[in-house]
């Protein structure tokens, strides 16, 4: 088999890019699931770092960060898409700029 | 194949191995349904499909070329990409994860084994993985056709599949318990020592883990009695009402596809997978090389058969459920059930050192 | 290979986070966010976390995003529009994105000869697990953490069926 050699930088720049769409599309996108989804984004582009590390040290610590980050993400989802229904059922948008209710 | 390097021979080997059991599962398929229909007659007093070929054998030929031949509709207000896209995703995730699935006993040729295609050490997550994409097929059809029958056939499949996959993942968990490996060989040599009695079913007392499996992958798939994603009756065809021709074949062969898959795996897992039930009864070396090695094969292919017509009887006898009681069947009996069976095996385990 | 794999999928790791900033639907967004973590899926495999790789598959793709799309589908969230709010967010969110990624880049390039490569080791062909690895340190040193969590997503199923729930 060909053995061919990938730097690890080139996977913390990989998680990087990831890392900094997650930003772009947190502050650009208006829609409040499309929002979420960016920092789902984010949580991955960190969770391929922690791998990254891992593997380069020979140890199983970083895995179990991301096995917790996982676990804590989907407890997240599940409030976070929780709270989104209820909003939607009271404000019938999901546009950010309309949901203002605490200001006016 | 001297003039090969280690890597040619096995990149070729690997695209054969693809493409035959490709070329079989698909053809499994059509005969399935072939089967099924034969089947489903004769328990309802009828015969059947008897007219295409000697006892209707060609009709699954017959009903692929009707199926290509026919006018390909796409609703104007649907959302044309993702209509497209779904039948493709409910196809190929039912397809592919027959792919890790042990069908023989280890055969290398050239250090390549024959009878899989990836022995992967995770074969058993990634078969769960795959089946968990498969949720997106139905889902996106549903939504993206734009028809509230759609909508709610693919929101109740939806919603039916992510409950009992925890079910079905749940009773899966004694097995690795007791095999110690998620990989899928290594759970089949588990339970072939002493042929039938070391199955999983019998000697390694996962009876009542089957049991969850089998009714989890009767709702897994949409089958009946758990057939509510299609309840004729009430939702015309479910998720896939607006589809027609090949795109609706697609459905209809994942269903197919994913009915072969999940008796593979509960024939792997519950039932020791290629091993004989007769156990060493026979040599090991009986017939030579060639039978030794098919043997096992024919043995696997019996069971899935049994599975496969197990479905078949269970369609044709029971009716199906109503919608909260499948919910509340999954949630509340089969979920506790399958937790109580990890706590007793894991254990009974411990205990036993 | 590991080259290979490293291109193929952070490519397609990279467009499908770009497709997910480009589309105005929310459900073609979360389709191309499925695709990111698939992809990301088979690099941790590549990376020696195999079982990461299933989990990833199994709960983000198969859990977390079904639930989204069903969210997506249940409140038939349309295509976003763009607002005053969308432009100033433009101004900022842009140059802040690509300062953060230029920051972490320029730290990455000049620490690469210290982080080392890696190439693909015996974990694709079964010679290495590290289910065993991992869980013996779960259930060992991490077994207060490991159950404190099983809490939370106990509070957090109770939280969301709560807030979920219609009001009488």
């Amino acid at each position: 088999m060909i053995a061919t050699q990938v730097p690890n930088s080139a996977y913390l720049i990989l998680a990087a890019i990831l890392f900094s769409i997650g930003v772009g599309a947190f502050l650009i996108k208006r829609n409040l699931i499309t929002i979420f989804m960016s920092i789902e984004l984010m949580l991955n582009a960190v969770n391929l770092t922690f791998v990254t590390f891992a593997h380069m040290w020979h140890q199983v610590s970083g895995q179990i960060f991301v096995f917790f980050v996982m676990v804590v993400a989907a407890a997240e989802a599940a409030v976070g898409l929780a709270i989104i229904i209820a909003i939607f059922r009271t404000r019938q948008t999901l546009n950010v700029d309309q949901i203002d209710l605490m200001k006016s | 194949m001297s003039h090969l390097t280690q890597f040619q021979t096995f990149l070729l080997l690997s695209i054969l191995k693809v493409v035959v059991v490709l070329v079989i599962t698909l053809t499994a398929v059509a005969y399935t349904v072939l089967l099924e229909r034969k089947v489903l007659g004769r328990i309802q007093n009828r015969w059947g499909p008897t007219r295409t070929g000697p006892f209707g054998l060609l009709q699954p030929l017959a009903d692929g070329i009707k199926l290509f031949l026919k006018e390909e509709l796409i609703p104007l207000a649907s959302e044309k990409p993702l209509f497209i896209i779904a039948p493709i995703i409910a196809l190929a995730c039912s397809l592919i994860s027959i792919s890790v699935v042990p069908f023989g006993q280890v055969t290398r040729v050239d250090g390549v084994d024959l009878f899989q295609i990836a022995d992967l050490n995770i074969g058993l997550l990634v078969i769960l993985g795959i089946t968990s994409i498969g949720v997106y097929g139905i889902a996106l059809s549903g939504w993206s056709s734009n028809n509230k029958f759609a909508l709610l056939g693919s929101l109740r499949a939806t919603s039916q599949m992510i409950s009992y996959e925890l079910a079905l993942g749940l009773s899966l968990v004694g097995v690795v318990l007791r095999a110690q490996s998620l990989s899928l060989r290594d759970i089949v040599n588990s339970q072939s020592a002493h042929g039938m009695r070391s199955w999983n079913v019998f000697g390694g007392f996962q009876f009542v883990a089957f049991f969850i499996y089998l009714m989890a992958a009767y709702a897994e798939t949409n089958r009946a009695p758990f057939d509510l994603p299609e309840a004729e009756s009430e939702l015309v065809a479910g998720y896939h009402t607006e589809y027609s021709s090949m795109k609706f074949a697609m459905f209809f062969m994942a269903e197919y596809a994913n009915m072969l898959t999940v008796s593979c795996v509960a024939t792997l897992l519950f039932l020791g997978g290629p091993s004989s039930p007769l156990g060493h009864l026979l040599p090991d070396d009986f017939g030579g090389p060639v039978l030794a090695a098919i043997f096992p094969v024919l043995w696997f292919v019996a069971k899935v058969l049994g599975f496969l017509l197990l479905y078949i009887w269970v369609r044709g006898t029971v009716p199906r459920f109503r919608y909260d009681q499948l919910m509340s069947f999954g949630w509340k009996f089969l979920l506790p059930v399958a937790m109580a069976n990890i706590l007793i095996t894991s254990l009974v385990l411990a205990l036993r050192g | 290979m590991q080259l290979a794999l490293f291109i193929i999928f952070g490519a397609l790791a990279v467009l499908g986070a770009l497709n997910l900033l480009f589309q105005r639907h929310p459900i073609n967004s979360a389709l191309s966010l499925v695709v990111v973590m698939i992809s990301l899926a088979v690099l941790y495999w590549s990376l020696g976390a195999e079982f990461l790789a299933a989990a990833q598959v199994i709960v983000y793709s198969g859990a977390i995003m079904v639930f989204f799309v069903f969210v997506i589908m249940l409140l038939n969230a349309g295509e976003e529009e763009r607002t005053h709010g969308s432009r100033a967010a433009y101004i900022v969110g842009i140059p802040g994105a690509g300062a953060i990624f230029s920051l972490l880049a320029f730290v990455f390039l000049s620490e690469s000869h210290a982080l080392g490569s890696s190439s693909i080791g015996g974990y694709l062909n079964h010679v290495t697990s590290n289910i065993s690895e991992i869980s013996t340190v779960l259930f060992t040193k991490l077994l207060l953490p490991f159950e404190v969590t099983s809490v939370l997503i106990l509070v957090a199923i109770l939280g969301a069926v709560v807030l979920a729930r219609k009001e009488q």
